[in-house]
């Protein structure tokens, strides 16, 4: 797993309190739980981590941590 | 109407974070004030305040009592609201022996998440930072009451009340008169407060009210408040569903009175004071005869102390100075918005063990104010009438009646 990958995770597993191991790229935000103020507060995490800005937009597509961690690289990569 | 009785209590506060704690430190006169800790993003030795003492809670850890997520989403005045409230909703098994719907949830909270705003302004203004996405939940005002509510699962009338240092004796009045009329047949009520910020304690240093050395309510030499923190929380319940349960009773209120000075934003009227306890005894159907212990504002500020005093001598003339009295913000500190919770736990206590608390460090009374000051130890009493009055900035004064339930 790449470095955006692990720093996203650690990041999710800090807001929920849950191990990083419990968690993988396929793993839906329904499974852990995670409502809608959950996604706001890990949106802010990352965009602080990355120093990005993610579209409000885009926030309603993410459904699982591999989408996060797509749109984090791409918005990483789109940056540079 | 009901009668209505407290079944259950709780709190966090600078002398316990259980009721039994608090009560022993009352009637030890074991003070919770001490020297200030670090406080966040002050200068070392905080500069800039003239006062170095507060009544600090130093013993809780949220962490040992609430989620991860509940922690991130609230202020510590919120923490305090629940873990007080779960303690007297506990104790009353509240939510076993009366619908969700039929509990009122009153709380008392003038300061809100002030150190979480202080925060999240402070970036802001020193590198623009962006503020955290719970900013605005962790610091509303009604965070600890809907919290409570949320983690209780609580469902009837639930609010927060905001009359500076009044406020919880607000909440309390209001929740009796709610369960007194039927609009809920028992209420959690009372207040919280965290407020002790860098920013708060300079505003309030630059008032010039804070004592410098520690507050010392109606002493000769008093010189000013100590600022303070902490929740306490009653379960209030009609007297039938009380007894036909059995529960263990602490006391009853039997009034509520509430005045505005309408004068001065912060220099308190006696005229005010005096109503508000002329119609708490009035909506009790009490004498003031019958009264025989006053728990006090009493902050320990000239003003304050000698106008409450006046209004002591306006409602009960020549028995005012015989009145049993104390003020027991020297043992906790002034916790604004909480502290008339506090103070009515510490009446509640006083009441149902039968013993009233003294004035913490009173060495020299003040002669001449004329008031029978509880000194050096508690002093035994049978059943009697209590006030505990809460006399805000902004001139808002409230008052609840209780009696000894024997």
């Amino acid at each position: 797993m790449d470095d955006i990958a692990q720093r996203c995770i650690a990041i999710i597993a800090k807001a929920k309190n849950i191990p990083t191991d419990t968690i993988a790229l396929d793993t839906t935000f329904e499974a852990l739980n995670i409502d809608s103020l959950d996604k706001i507060n890990i949106s802010f995490e990352v965009e602080e981590a990355f120093e990005i800005a993610i579209p409000d937009e885009a926030l309603g597509t993410l459904k699982t941590v591999g989408d996060v961690v797509r749109g984090v690289e791409q918005l990483v990569a789109a940056k540079s | 109407m009901n009668r209505v009785v407290i079944t259950g209590l709780g709190c966090i506060t600078p002398i316990g974070s259980t009721v039994s704690d608090f009560g022993r430190s009352l009637f030890a006169g074991a003070t919770g004030i001490s020297p200030i800790a670090a406080v966040p993003d002050a200068p070392d030795g905080n500069p800039g305040v003239r006062f170095t003492q507060a009544a600090q809670v130093l013993d809780f850890d949220p962490a040992q009592h609430l989620d991860s997520g509940v922690i991130a989403a609230t202020n510590r005045n919120t923490h305090f609201a629940i873990v007080a409230a779960r303690q007297a909703a506990q104790q009353a098994e509240l939510t076993k022996h009366h619908q969700p719907g039929d509990i009122a949830i009153i709380m008392g909270c003038a300061c809100g998440g002030r150190s979480s705003e202080e925060s999240e302004v402070k970036n802001l203004y020193t590198r623009n930072a962006r503020a955290h996405p719970l900013t605005i939940v962790r610091t509303m005002s009604s965070a600890g009451a809907s919290n409570v509510s949320i983690d209780l699962r609580i469902t009837g009338p639930t609010l927060d009340i905001s009359t500076a240092c009044a406020s919880s004796t607000h909440a309390i009045g209001l929740a009796f008169h709610m369960v007194r009329s039927g609009m809920t047949t028992a209420a959690l009520a009372g207040g919280h407060e965290a407020p002790l910020s860098w920013g708060f304690y300079r505003a309030w240093d630059s008032m010039r009210v804070v004592s410098p050395t520690r507050c010392r309510p109606f002493a000769a030499d008093r010189d000013g408040m100590t600022l303070g923190e902490g929740a306490a929380m009653l379960v209030l319940e009609t007297l039938e569903s009380a007894q036909a349960r059995n529960a263990p009773i602490f006391a009853e209120i039997v009034g509520f009175g509430m005045s505005a000075d309408a004068n001065h934003i912060t220099q308190p009227q006696a005229d005010g004071a005096a109503m508000a306890m002329r119609k708490a005894l009035a909506d009790a159907k009490a004498s003031p005869d019958e009264v025989g212990y006053i728990n006090a504002h009493g902050t320990g500020t000239q003003a304050n102390d000698s106008t409450e005093t006046a209004a002591i001598h306006q409602v009960f003339g020549e028995r005012a100075s015989q009145i049993p009295l104390s003020s027991t913000k020297g043992l906790h500190g002034h916790s604004i918005g909480a502290s008339g919770a506090l103070e009515a736990l510490a009446t509640t206590l006083a009441l149902h063990e039968g013993r009233l608390p003294q004035n913490a460090d009173l060495a020299n009374p003040d002669t001449s104010l004329n008031l029978d000051l509880i000194l050096n130890e508690p002093r035994p009493t049978g059943p009697t009438l209590a006030l505990s009055n809460s006399l805000a900035f902004g001139g808002l004064n409230a008052v609840i009646a209780l009696r000894s339930w024997r």
